[in-house]
Protein backbone atom coordinates (compact mmCIF):
# COMPACT_ATOMS: atom_id res chain seq x y z
CA UNK A 1 0.00 0.00 0.00
CA UNK A 2 2.50 3.09 -0.64
CA UNK A 3 -0.01 6.07 -1.28
CA UNK A 4 0.65 9.05 0.40
CA UNK A 5 -1.01 8.82 3.87
CA UNK A 6 -3.22 12.13 4.19
CA UNK A 7 -3.12 12.30 7.99
CA UNK A 8 0.20 13.49 7.36
CA UNK A 9 1.52 17.32 6.75
CA UNK A 10 1.60 17.57 2.97
CA UNK A 11 4.62 20.39 2.54
CA UNK A 12 1.90 22.70 0.83
CA UNK A 13 0.19 23.34 4.73
CA UNK A 14 3.16 24.00 6.16
CA UNK A 15 3.57 26.87 3.41
CA UNK A 16 0.09 27.99 4.22
CA UNK A 17 0.80 28.34 7.92
CA UNK A 18 3.59 30.49 7.29
CA UNK A 19 0.93 33.08 5.60
CA UNK A 20 -0.13 34.32 8.81
CA UNK A 21 3.42 35.03 10.38
CA UNK A 22 3.91 36.83 6.57
CA UNK A 23 0.66 38.48 6.86
CA UNK A 24 1.91 40.08 10.40
CA UNK A 25 4.34 42.13 8.57
CA UNK A 26 3.62 42.78 5.36
CA UNK A 27 0.04 44.48 6.48
CA UNK A 28 0.78 45.80 9.79
CA UNK A 29 -1.93 48.40 9.58
CA UNK A 30 -4.53 45.59 8.70
CA UNK A 31 -4.55 43.50 11.97
CA UNK A 32 -7.82 44.11 13.17
CA UNK A 33 -9.13 42.88 9.69
CA UNK A 34 -6.64 39.64 9.94
CA UNK A 35 -7.83 39.17 13.33
CA UNK A 36 -11.57 39.10 12.31
CA UNK A 37 -10.77 36.85 8.95
CA UNK A 38 -9.10 34.25 11.34
CA UNK A 39 -12.25 34.28 13.88
CA UNK A 40 -14.59 33.96 10.60
CA UNK A 41 -12.06 31.07 9.72
CA UNK A 42 -12.53 29.38 12.80
CA UNK A 43 -16.27 29.74 12.67
CA UNK A 44 -16.45 28.29 9.06
CA UNK A 45 -13.98 25.39 10.01
CA UNK A 46 -16.75 25.03 13.31
CA UNK A 47 -19.06 24.34 10.50
CA UNK A 48 -17.06 22.67 8.29
CA UNK A 49 -16.81 19.52 11.21
CA UNK A 50 -20.83 19.25 11.23
CA UNK A 51 -21.44 19.94 7.56
CA UNK A 52 -18.08 19.18 5.83
CA UNK A 53 -18.13 15.80 7.39
CA UNK A 54 -20.89 14.47 9.22
CA UNK A 55 -23.26 16.50 6.12
CA UNK A 56 -25.74 18.26 8.65
CA UNK A 57 -27.19 21.15 7.12
CA UNK A 58 -27.36 24.04 9.39
CA UNK A 59 -28.91 27.76 8.90
CA UNK A 60 -28.21 28.07 12.62
CA UNK A 61 -24.75 27.96 13.25
CA UNK A 62 -24.69 31.59 15.16
CA UNK A 63 -26.46 29.78 17.71
CA UNK A 64 -23.24 28.69 18.94
CA UNK A 65 -20.90 31.63 18.08
CA UNK A 66 -23.39 33.26 20.04
CA UNK A 67 -23.42 31.57 23.10
CA UNK A 68 -19.91 31.87 23.30
CA UNK A 69 -19.74 35.29 22.56
CA UNK A 70 -21.98 36.11 25.37
CA UNK A 71 -20.55 33.46 27.84
CA UNK A 72 -16.81 34.88 27.23
CA UNK A 73 -18.56 38.35 27.54
CA UNK A 74 -20.94 38.19 30.79
CA UNK A 75 -17.67 36.45 32.53
CA UNK A 76 -15.85 39.51 31.37
CA UNK A 77 -17.91 42.06 32.87
CA UNK A 78 -18.55 40.07 35.82
CA UNK A 79 -14.29 40.82 36.58
CA UNK A 80 -13.42 37.33 35.21
CA UNK A 81 -11.36 38.86 32.23
CA UNK A 82 -8.88 36.32 32.04
CA UNK A 83 -8.93 35.65 28.16
CA UNK A 84 -7.89 31.64 28.59
CA UNK A 85 -10.39 31.48 31.22
CA UNK A 86 -13.16 32.76 28.79
CA UNK A 87 -12.07 30.72 25.64
CA UNK A 88 -13.08 27.70 28.35
CA UNK A 89 -16.12 28.94 29.74
CA UNK A 90 -17.09 29.73 26.22
CA UNK A 91 -16.35 26.23 25.11
CA UNK A 92 -18.03 24.66 27.43
CA UNK A 93 -21.12 26.72 27.17
CA UNK A 94 -21.37 26.59 23.13
CA UNK A 95 -20.60 22.22 23.87
CA UNK A 96 -23.56 21.79 26.40
CA UNK A 97 -25.87 23.92 24.36
CA UNK A 98 -24.39 22.04 21.24
CA UNK A 99 -25.22 18.54 23.22
CA UNK A 100 -28.72 19.73 24.19
CA UNK A 101 -29.92 20.56 20.72
CA UNK A 102 -28.02 17.74 19.03
CA UNK A 103 -31.33 15.29 19.76
CA UNK A 104 -33.34 17.72 17.52
CA UNK A 105 -31.21 17.30 14.38
CA UNK A 106 -30.66 13.48 14.72
CA UNK A 107 -34.19 13.17 12.68
CA UNK A 108 -35.67 14.53 9.44
CA UNK A 109 -33.83 15.26 6.49
CA UNK A 110 -32.06 18.31 5.37
CA UNK A 111 -35.10 20.76 5.53
CA UNK A 112 -35.86 19.25 8.31
CA UNK A 113 -32.88 20.29 9.91
CA UNK A 114 -32.57 23.56 8.16
CA UNK A 115 -35.61 24.30 10.19
CA UNK A 116 -34.57 23.22 13.36
CA UNK A 117 -31.36 24.92 13.38
CA UNK A 118 -32.74 27.97 12.33
CA UNK A 119 -35.58 28.21 14.89
CA UNK A 120 -33.30 27.30 17.53
CA UNK A 121 -30.70 30.30 16.85
CA UNK A 122 -33.85 33.01 16.49
CA UNK A 123 -35.22 31.47 19.33
CA UNK A 124 -32.10 32.49 21.07
CA UNK A 125 -31.68 36.20 19.31
CA UNK A 126 -34.84 36.70 20.56
CA UNK A 127 -34.04 35.93 24.66
CA UNK A 128 -30.91 37.91 24.15
CA UNK A 129 -33.19 40.82 23.11
CA UNK A 130 -35.56 40.04 26.07
CA UNK A 131 -32.98 39.42 28.60
CA UNK A 132 -31.83 43.20 28.62
CA UNK A 133 -30.82 43.06 32.20
CA UNK A 134 -28.00 40.76 31.17
CA UNK A 135 -27.41 40.68 27.64
CA UNK A 136 -28.11 44.48 27.13
CA UNK A 137 -30.42 43.83 24.12
CA UNK A 138 -30.27 45.36 21.20
CA UNK A 139 -27.55 48.19 22.83
CA UNK A 140 -25.24 45.61 22.92
CA UNK A 141 -22.70 44.04 26.25
CA UNK A 142 -21.00 46.84 27.58
CA UNK A 143 -17.83 47.09 30.02
CA UNK A 144 -16.43 43.89 28.80
CA UNK A 145 -12.50 44.56 30.01
CA UNK A 146 -9.98 42.29 29.39
CA UNK A 147 -6.96 41.56 31.05
CA UNK A 148 -3.50 40.85 29.67
CA UNK A 149 -3.13 37.28 28.16
CA UNK A 150 -1.26 34.85 30.87
CA UNK A 151 -1.07 38.35 32.64
CA UNK A 152 1.62 39.51 30.44
CA UNK A 153 0.18 40.45 26.93
CA UNK A 154 -2.13 43.13 26.54
CA UNK A 155 -4.83 43.98 24.18
CA UNK A 156 -3.37 46.84 22.41
CA UNK A 157 -4.93 49.81 19.99
CA UNK A 158 -2.95 48.40 16.87
CA UNK A 159 -4.57 44.99 17.53
CA UNK A 160 -1.39 43.08 17.50
CA UNK A 161 -1.99 41.05 20.17
CA UNK A 162 -5.60 40.01 19.37
CA UNK A 163 -3.88 39.06 15.71
CA UNK A 164 -1.52 36.51 17.34
CA UNK A 165 -3.32 35.40 20.09
CA UNK A 166 -6.94 34.68 17.08
CA UNK A 167 -4.09 33.20 14.88
CA UNK A 168 -2.41 30.82 17.43
CA UNK A 169 -6.03 29.75 18.61
CA UNK A 170 -7.05 29.15 15.13
CA UNK A 171 -3.86 27.05 14.18
CA UNK A 172 -4.52 25.05 17.52
CA UNK A 173 -8.11 24.57 16.62
CA UNK A 174 -7.79 23.78 13.28
CA UNK A 175 -4.38 21.12 14.40
CA UNK A 176 -7.11 19.18 16.78
CA UNK A 177 -9.90 19.28 13.92
CA UNK A 178 -7.35 17.57 11.70
CA UNK A 179 -6.74 15.02 13.74
CA UNK A 180 -10.05 14.42 14.15
CA UNK A 181 -10.83 14.40 10.75
CA UNK A 182 -8.33 11.80 9.79
CA UNK A 183 -9.21 9.45 12.69
CA UNK A 184 -11.34 6.52 12.64
CA UNK A 185 -13.99 8.65 14.33
CA UNK A 186 -13.63 11.22 11.48
CA UNK A 187 -13.98 8.41 8.47
CA UNK A 188 -17.04 6.90 10.11
CA UNK A 189 -18.16 10.44 10.21
CA UNK A 190 -17.61 10.77 6.31
CA UNK A 191 -19.64 7.21 6.27
CA UNK A 192 -22.55 8.66 7.50
CA UNK A 193 -22.31 11.29 5.38
CA UNK A 194 -22.08 9.46 2.00
CA UNK A 195 -24.61 6.72 3.44
CA UNK A 196 -25.98 6.93 6.67
CA UNK A 197 -28.19 3.82 5.69
CA UNK A 198 -25.65 1.58 5.60
CA UNK A 199 -23.79 2.83 8.72
CA UNK A 200 -25.76 0.65 11.23
CA UNK A 201 -25.54 -2.08 9.13
CA UNK A 202 -21.71 -1.93 9.54
CA UNK A 203 -22.42 -1.49 13.75
CA UNK A 204 -22.08 1.96 14.26
CA UNK A 205 -24.40 3.78 16.41
CA UNK A 206 -25.50 6.50 13.80
CA UNK A 207 -26.86 8.81 16.51
CA UNK A 208 -24.15 9.07 19.29
CA UNK A 209 -21.78 9.92 16.17
CA UNK A 210 -23.84 12.41 15.04
CA UNK A 211 -24.53 13.94 18.69
CA UNK A 212 -20.58 13.98 19.35
CA UNK A 213 -19.73 15.98 16.31
CA UNK A 214 -22.62 18.35 16.89
CA UNK A 215 -21.37 19.07 20.34
CA UNK A 216 -17.67 19.44 18.92
CA UNK A 217 -18.98 21.59 15.80
CA UNK A 218 -20.82 23.86 18.81
CA UNK A 219 -17.64 23.98 20.89
CA UNK A 220 -15.64 25.25 18.32
CA UNK A 221 -18.23 27.93 16.84
CA UNK A 222 -18.01 28.93 20.65
CA UNK A 223 -14.36 29.48 20.66
CA UNK A 224 -14.75 31.81 17.66
CA UNK A 225 -17.78 33.78 19.48
CA UNK A 226 -15.89 34.25 22.48
CA UNK A 227 -12.58 35.49 20.32
CA UNK A 228 -14.64 38.60 18.62
CA UNK A 229 -15.78 39.52 22.32
CA UNK A 230 -12.59 39.57 23.57
CA UNK A 231 -10.70 41.38 20.89
CA UNK A 232 -13.66 43.79 20.27
CA UNK A 233 -14.78 44.35 24.25
CA UNK A 234 -17.91 44.26 23.47
CA UNK A 235 -21.06 41.80 22.22
CA UNK A 236 -23.77 42.35 19.67
CA UNK A 237 -27.13 41.16 19.38
CA UNK A 238 -26.23 40.28 15.51
CA UNK A 239 -23.91 37.45 16.93
CA UNK A 240 -27.05 35.43 16.77
CA UNK A 241 -28.30 37.04 13.69
CA UNK A 242 -29.37 34.73 10.52
CA UNK A 243 -27.30 36.66 8.45
CA UNK A 244 -24.12 35.60 10.64
CA UNK A 245 -25.15 32.09 9.80
CA UNK A 246 -25.70 32.45 6.08
CA UNK A 247 -22.46 34.33 5.79
CA UNK A 248 -20.57 31.15 7.65
CA UNK A 249 -22.48 29.06 5.26
CA UNK A 250 -21.31 31.00 2.18
CA UNK A 251 -17.65 31.42 3.08
CA UNK A 252 -17.84 27.42 4.11
CA UNK A 253 -19.34 26.93 0.05
CA UNK A 254 -16.98 29.79 -1.50
CA UNK A 255 -13.98 28.20 0.21
CA UNK A 256 -14.98 24.56 -0.77
CA UNK A 257 -17.15 22.16 2.05
CA UNK A 258 -14.88 18.48 3.69
CA UNK A 259 -11.77 19.83 3.44
CA UNK A 260 -10.81 22.36 6.59
CA UNK A 261 -8.84 24.36 4.52
CA UNK A 262 -12.07 25.60 2.64
CA UNK A 263 -13.13 27.47 5.63
CA UNK A 264 -9.95 28.89 6.21
CA UNK A 265 -9.75 30.25 2.40
CA UNK A 266 -12.89 30.95 1.88
CA UNK A 267 -12.91 33.20 4.99
CA UNK A 268 -10.08 34.64 3.50
CA UNK A 269 -11.08 35.72 0.50
CA UNK A 270 -14.73 36.99 1.69
CA UNK A 271 -13.54 39.32 4.02
CA UNK A 272 -10.82 41.01 1.63
CA UNK A 273 -13.47 41.39 -0.86
CA UNK A 274 -16.11 42.47 1.48
CA UNK A 275 -13.28 45.01 3.04
CA UNK A 276 -12.30 45.87 -0.38
CA UNK A 277 -15.82 46.27 -2.20
CA UNK A 278 -17.41 48.26 0.82
CA UNK A 279 -14.32 50.80 0.23
CA UNK A 280 -14.80 51.44 -3.41
CA UNK A 281 -18.03 50.57 -3.45
CA UNK A 282 -19.96 51.36 -0.55
CA UNK A 283 -23.39 51.21 -1.74
CA UNK A 284 -23.78 48.24 -3.75
CA UNK A 285 -20.94 46.31 -2.60
CA UNK A 286 -23.30 43.50 -1.64
CA UNK A 287 -23.77 43.37 -5.22
CA UNK A 288 -20.77 42.44 -6.53
CA UNK A 289 -19.98 40.03 -3.50
CA UNK A 290 -23.50 38.03 -4.46
CA UNK A 291 -21.88 37.91 -8.49
CA UNK A 292 -18.86 36.21 -6.93
CA UNK A 293 -20.43 34.00 -4.91
CA UNK A 294 -22.57 32.64 -8.06
CA UNK A 295 -19.78 32.75 -10.14
CA UNK A 296 -17.70 30.31 -7.71
CA UNK A 297 -20.51 28.62 -7.15
CA UNK A 298 -21.49 28.03 -10.39
CA UNK A 299 -18.19 27.24 -12.37
CA UNK A 300 -15.83 26.72 -9.36
CA UNK A 301 -17.54 23.07 -8.31
CA UNK A 302 -15.85 22.45 -4.70
CA UNK A 303 -15.20 26.42 -3.75
CA UNK A 304 -11.73 27.15 -3.46
CA UNK A 305 -10.29 23.85 -2.54
CA UNK A 306 -12.11 22.15 -5.40
CA UNK A 307 -10.46 24.42 -7.84
CA UNK A 308 -7.32 24.54 -6.46
CA UNK A 309 -7.55 20.59 -6.15
CA UNK A 310 -8.10 20.43 -9.35
CA UNK A 311 -5.27 22.86 -10.76
CA UNK A 312 -2.86 20.90 -9.00
CA UNK A 313 -3.83 17.15 -10.62
CA UNK A 314 -3.92 18.95 -14.02
CA UNK A 315 -0.39 19.90 -13.32
CA UNK A 316 0.95 16.41 -12.22
CA UNK B 1 -30.75 -28.56 17.75
CA UNK B 2 -29.69 -25.52 17.99
CA UNK B 3 -30.80 -22.59 16.49
CA UNK B 4 -28.99 -19.05 15.47
CA UNK B 5 -31.72 -16.99 14.39
CA UNK B 6 -35.63 -17.69 14.68
CA UNK B 7 -38.48 -15.51 14.78
CA UNK B 8 -41.70 -16.58 16.50
CA UNK B 9 -45.18 -15.33 14.87
CA UNK B 10 -43.54 -12.25 13.45
CA UNK B 11 -46.29 -9.63 11.12
CA UNK B 12 -45.70 -6.50 8.95
CA UNK B 13 -48.26 -4.38 8.32
CA UNK B 14 -47.93 -1.50 6.12
CA UNK B 15 -51.03 0.42 6.07
CA UNK B 16 -53.66 -2.26 5.16
CA UNK B 17 -51.25 -4.64 3.37
CA UNK B 18 -49.91 -7.86 5.54
CA UNK B 19 -46.03 -7.85 4.01
CA UNK B 20 -45.16 -10.78 6.43
CA UNK B 21 -47.88 -12.96 8.10
CA UNK B 22 -47.37 -14.68 10.95
CA UNK B 23 -43.61 -15.82 9.86
CA UNK B 24 -42.32 -18.09 12.23
CA UNK B 25 -38.58 -19.22 10.89
CA UNK B 26 -35.78 -21.61 12.19
CA UNK B 27 -32.48 -21.05 10.80
CA UNK B 28 -30.34 -23.87 12.34
CA UNK B 29 -26.90 -22.95 13.26
CA UNK B 30 -24.00 -23.93 10.58
CA UNK B 31 -26.82 -24.06 7.92
CA UNK B 32 -27.31 -22.65 4.48
CA UNK B 33 -30.82 -21.68 4.44
CA UNK B 34 -32.26 -19.98 1.15
CA UNK B 35 -35.56 -18.21 1.34
CA UNK B 36 -37.69 -18.14 -1.68
CA UNK B 37 -40.94 -17.36 -2.95
CA UNK B 38 -42.03 -15.08 -6.38
CA UNK B 39 -41.65 -11.48 -6.12
CA UNK B 40 -43.86 -9.09 -3.88
CA UNK B 41 -43.52 -12.45 -1.51
CA UNK B 42 -42.10 -10.14 1.07
CA UNK B 43 -38.45 -11.80 1.29
CA UNK B 44 -36.94 -8.55 1.89
CA UNK B 45 -39.23 -7.13 4.24
CA UNK B 46 -38.26 -10.74 6.35
CA UNK B 47 -34.46 -9.68 6.11
CA UNK B 48 -35.52 -6.31 7.19
CA UNK B 49 -37.10 -7.33 10.20
CA UNK B 50 -34.30 -9.51 11.20
CA UNK B 51 -32.09 -6.94 10.94
CA UNK B 52 -33.99 -4.29 12.71
CA UNK B 53 -33.79 -2.33 9.52
CA UNK B 54 -37.63 -2.29 9.89
CA UNK B 55 -39.97 -2.96 13.01
CA UNK B 56 -42.22 -5.55 13.45
CA UNK B 57 -46.22 -4.97 13.99
CA UNK B 58 -46.24 -7.86 16.55
CA UNK B 59 -44.02 -10.80 17.19
CA UNK B 60 -40.64 -11.63 17.84
CA UNK B 61 -37.09 -12.06 16.70
CA UNK B 62 -34.63 -14.48 18.23
CA UNK B 63 -30.68 -14.27 17.53
CA UNK B 64 -28.85 -17.39 19.71
CA UNK B 65 -31.63 -17.43 22.05
CA UNK B 66 -31.70 -13.70 22.66
CA UNK B 67 -34.87 -11.84 21.99
CA UNK B 68 -33.96 -8.89 19.94
CA UNK B 69 -37.06 -7.71 18.64
CA UNK B 70 -36.19 -4.16 20.62
CA UNK B 71 -32.52 -3.82 19.99
CA UNK B 72 -31.51 -1.09 16.87
CA UNK B 73 -29.66 -2.61 14.01
CA UNK B 74 -25.62 -1.83 15.13
CA UNK B 75 -26.54 -3.89 18.34
CA UNK B 76 -27.49 -6.60 16.52
CA UNK B 77 -24.84 -6.65 13.99
CA UNK B 78 -22.04 -6.59 17.60
CA UNK B 79 -24.24 -9.39 18.77
CA UNK B 80 -23.21 -11.20 14.90
CA UNK B 81 -26.00 -10.62 12.47
CA UNK B 82 -24.74 -9.18 9.26
CA UNK B 83 -26.33 -8.55 6.21
CA UNK B 84 -25.70 -7.77 2.56
CA UNK B 85 -28.38 -5.21 0.77
CA UNK B 86 -30.21 -6.47 -2.57
CA UNK B 87 -29.03 -2.57 -4.38
CA UNK B 88 -25.87 -1.91 -3.51
CA UNK B 89 -25.34 0.69 -0.52
CA UNK B 90 -22.07 1.31 -0.39
CA UNK B 91 -19.76 4.96 0.07
CA UNK B 92 -19.79 6.15 -3.34
CA UNK B 93 -16.31 8.33 -2.80
CA UNK B 94 -14.44 5.67 -0.75
CA UNK B 95 -11.82 3.85 -1.96
CA UNK B 96 -12.59 0.13 -1.64
CA UNK B 97 -9.71 0.14 1.08
CA UNK B 98 -11.88 2.75 2.99
CA UNK B 99 -14.91 1.25 3.15
CA UNK B 100 -13.77 -2.11 4.03
CA UNK B 101 -11.32 -0.23 6.72
CA UNK B 102 -14.27 1.23 8.05
CA UNK B 103 -16.59 -1.64 8.49
CA UNK B 104 -13.04 -3.26 10.12
CA UNK B 105 -12.83 -0.30 12.60
CA UNK B 106 -16.47 -0.81 13.41
CA UNK B 107 -15.97 -4.60 14.38
CA UNK B 108 -12.49 -3.99 16.21
CA UNK B 109 -14.69 -1.41 18.71
CA UNK B 110 -12.22 1.64 17.65
CA UNK B 111 -14.35 3.59 15.06
CA UNK B 112 -15.09 5.90 17.87
CA UNK B 113 -11.37 7.07 18.48
CA UNK B 114 -11.00 10.07 17.38
CA UNK B 115 -7.32 10.89 18.06
CA UNK B 116 -4.86 9.10 16.35
CA UNK B 117 -5.03 8.81 12.19
CA UNK B 118 -6.72 5.87 10.73
CA UNK B 119 -3.21 4.95 9.24
CA UNK B 120 -2.02 4.48 12.70
CA UNK B 121 -4.23 1.23 13.60
CA UNK B 122 -2.48 -0.41 11.42
CA UNK B 123 -3.88 -4.17 12.47
CA UNK B 124 -7.43 -2.55 10.82
CA UNK B 125 -5.82 -2.17 7.92
CA UNK B 126 -4.26 -5.65 7.84
CA UNK B 127 -7.70 -7.10 8.67
CA UNK B 128 -9.28 -5.06 5.43
CA UNK B 129 -6.14 -5.93 2.93
CA UNK B 130 -6.73 -9.76 3.51
CA UNK B 131 -10.24 -9.48 3.43
CA UNK B 132 -9.65 -7.43 0.00
CA UNK B 133 -7.64 -10.16 -1.43
CA UNK B 134 -9.69 -12.91 -0.24
CA UNK B 135 -12.43 -11.53 -2.56
CA UNK B 136 -10.00 -10.48 -5.57
CA UNK B 137 -10.63 -6.90 -4.70
CA UNK B 138 -7.01 -5.96 -3.81
CA UNK B 139 -5.58 -4.43 -6.85
CA UNK B 140 -8.81 -2.27 -6.84
CA UNK B 141 -8.44 -1.40 -3.56
CA UNK B 142 -7.56 2.14 -4.17
CA UNK B 143 -10.10 2.66 -6.26
CA UNK B 144 -13.22 5.18 -5.52
CA UNK B 145 -16.47 3.16 -5.27
CA UNK B 146 -17.87 5.18 -7.76
CA UNK B 147 -15.64 4.25 -10.64
CA UNK B 148 -15.52 0.14 -10.44
CA UNK B 149 -17.58 -1.92 -12.57
CA UNK B 150 -21.03 -3.13 -10.93
CA UNK B 151 -19.44 -6.44 -10.35
CA UNK B 152 -16.80 -5.00 -8.13
CA UNK B 153 -19.16 -2.80 -6.20
CA UNK B 154 -21.25 -6.27 -5.35
CA UNK B 155 -18.47 -7.54 -4.00
CA UNK B 156 -17.82 -4.48 -1.74
CA UNK B 157 -20.83 -4.91 -0.70
CA UNK B 158 -19.72 -8.58 0.70
CA UNK B 159 -17.02 -7.29 1.72
CA UNK B 160 -18.53 -5.25 4.04
CA UNK B 161 -21.08 -7.40 5.56
CA UNK B 162 -18.05 -10.03 6.14
CA UNK B 163 -15.74 -7.01 7.99
CA UNK B 164 -18.50 -7.43 10.80
CA UNK B 165 -17.04 -11.54 10.94
CA UNK B 166 -20.79 -12.29 11.59
CA UNK B 167 -22.17 -15.48 12.75
CA UNK B 168 -25.42 -14.98 11.03
CA UNK B 169 -24.93 -13.66 7.45
CA UNK B 170 -27.77 -12.59 5.51
CA UNK B 171 -27.70 -12.53 1.84
CA UNK B 172 -30.48 -10.59 0.34
CA UNK B 173 -29.82 -11.53 -3.95
CA UNK B 174 -26.01 -11.42 -3.70
CA UNK B 175 -25.70 -12.00 -7.09
CA UNK B 176 -28.35 -9.21 -8.58
CA UNK B 177 -27.19 -7.97 -11.62
CA UNK B 178 -23.90 -9.80 -11.80
CA UNK B 179 -23.22 -11.54 -14.84
CA UNK B 180 -23.52 -15.14 -15.06
CA UNK B 181 -19.91 -15.62 -14.65
CA UNK B 182 -18.81 -13.75 -12.17
CA UNK B 183 -22.08 -14.93 -9.99
CA UNK B 184 -20.27 -18.63 -9.82
CA UNK B 185 -17.45 -16.63 -8.69
CA UNK B 186 -19.27 -14.82 -6.07
CA UNK B 187 -20.72 -17.83 -4.96
CA UNK B 188 -17.88 -19.74 -4.82
CA UNK B 189 -16.53 -17.08 -2.35
CA UNK B 190 -19.73 -17.09 0.04
CA UNK B 191 -19.23 -21.19 -0.27
CA UNK B 192 -16.43 -21.00 1.06
CA UNK B 193 -17.04 -19.33 4.35
CA UNK B 194 -16.22 -21.44 7.45
CA UNK B 195 -18.86 -23.85 8.50
CA UNK B 196 -19.53 -21.88 11.64
CA UNK B 197 -21.20 -19.24 9.57
CA UNK B 198 -25.22 -19.57 9.44
CA UNK B 199 -25.78 -18.12 5.81
CA UNK B 200 -29.45 -16.95 4.95
CA UNK B 201 -30.07 -16.53 1.26
CA UNK B 202 -32.69 -14.67 -1.05
CA UNK B 203 -31.80 -15.94 -4.09
CA UNK B 204 -33.69 -15.94 -7.43
CA UNK B 205 -31.49 -18.24 -9.44
CA UNK B 206 -33.14 -21.47 -8.61
CA UNK B 207 -29.76 -23.35 -9.66
CA UNK B 208 -28.08 -21.71 -7.42
CA UNK B 209 -30.46 -21.84 -4.42
CA UNK B 210 -30.57 -26.01 -5.01
CA UNK B 211 -26.84 -26.37 -5.23
CA UNK B 212 -26.21 -24.08 -2.10
CA UNK B 213 -28.63 -24.51 0.21
CA UNK B 214 -29.11 -27.39 2.69
CA UNK B 215 -32.21 -26.18 3.55
CA UNK B 216 -35.03 -24.18 1.77
CA UNK B 217 -38.11 -22.12 2.88
CA UNK B 218 -41.11 -21.51 0.86
CA UNK B 219 -42.38 -17.80 1.31
CA UNK B 220 -45.71 -16.57 -0.36
CA UNK B 221 -47.76 -13.52 -0.18
CA UNK B 222 -45.76 -13.10 3.31
CA UNK B 223 -46.54 -16.55 4.69
CA UNK B 224 -44.66 -19.23 4.94
CA UNK B 225 -45.54 -22.26 2.62
CA UNK B 226 -43.49 -24.43 3.55
CA UNK B 227 -39.79 -25.55 4.87
CA UNK B 228 -37.64 -28.45 4.14
CA UNK B 229 -34.62 -30.10 1.96
CA UNK B 230 -33.72 -28.86 -1.25
CA UNK B 231 -34.85 -32.83 -2.95
CA UNK B 232 -37.91 -32.52 -0.78
CA UNK B 233 -39.20 -28.93 -1.84
CA UNK B 234 -38.11 -29.36 -5.76
CA UNK B 235 -41.16 -32.51 -5.48
CA UNK B 236 -43.64 -30.50 -4.16
CA UNK B 237 -46.36 -29.48 -6.00
CA UNK B 238 -47.55 -26.67 -4.38
CA UNK B 239 -44.11 -25.21 -4.90
CA UNK B 240 -44.31 -25.68 -8.50
CA UNK B 241 -47.92 -24.06 -8.75
CA UNK B 242 -46.42 -20.92 -7.23
CA UNK B 243 -43.29 -20.89 -9.41
CA UNK B 244 -45.40 -22.17 -12.50
CA UNK B 245 -48.24 -19.97 -11.99
CA UNK B 246 -45.77 -17.07 -11.62
CA UNK B 247 -43.58 -18.27 -14.27
CA UNK B 248 -43.04 -14.96 -16.00
CA UNK B 249 -41.04 -13.58 -12.94
CA UNK B 250 -40.04 -16.94 -11.14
Amino acid sequence: MTRRDASRWHPAEYAFWALPIVAYFVFPDHLALLAQIAIAALFAVSLDLILGYAGIVSLGHAAFFGIGAYAAGLLAQAGWGDPVLGLACATLAAAVTGFATSFLVLRGADLTRLMVTLGVASMLYVLANKLTDITGGLDGLQGVEMKPIFGQFAFDLYGKTAYVYCTIILFVMFWIARRVVHSPFGLSLQGIRQNAVRMPALGTPVNARLVAVYTLGAAYAGIAGALLTQTTQFVSIDVFSFSRSAEVLLILVLGGIGSLYGGILGAVVFMTVHEYLSGIDPLYWQFWLGLLLIVVVLFARGGIMGTLRLASKVRA
Amino acid sequence: MTYALQTRNLFKRFGGFLATNDVTLNVAEGARHALIGPNGAGKTTLINLLTGFLEPTSGSVILKNEDVTRQPQHRRVKRGLARTFQINRLFADMTALQSVILAVNERRGIAGHWWRPVSAHGEAIDDAASLLSQLGLLEVAHVPTKDLPYGKQRLIEIALALAAQPSVLLLDEPAAGVPTGESRELFETIARLPREVTVLLIEHDMDLVFRFADRISVLVAGALLTEDVPDMIAADPRVREVYLGDAGHG
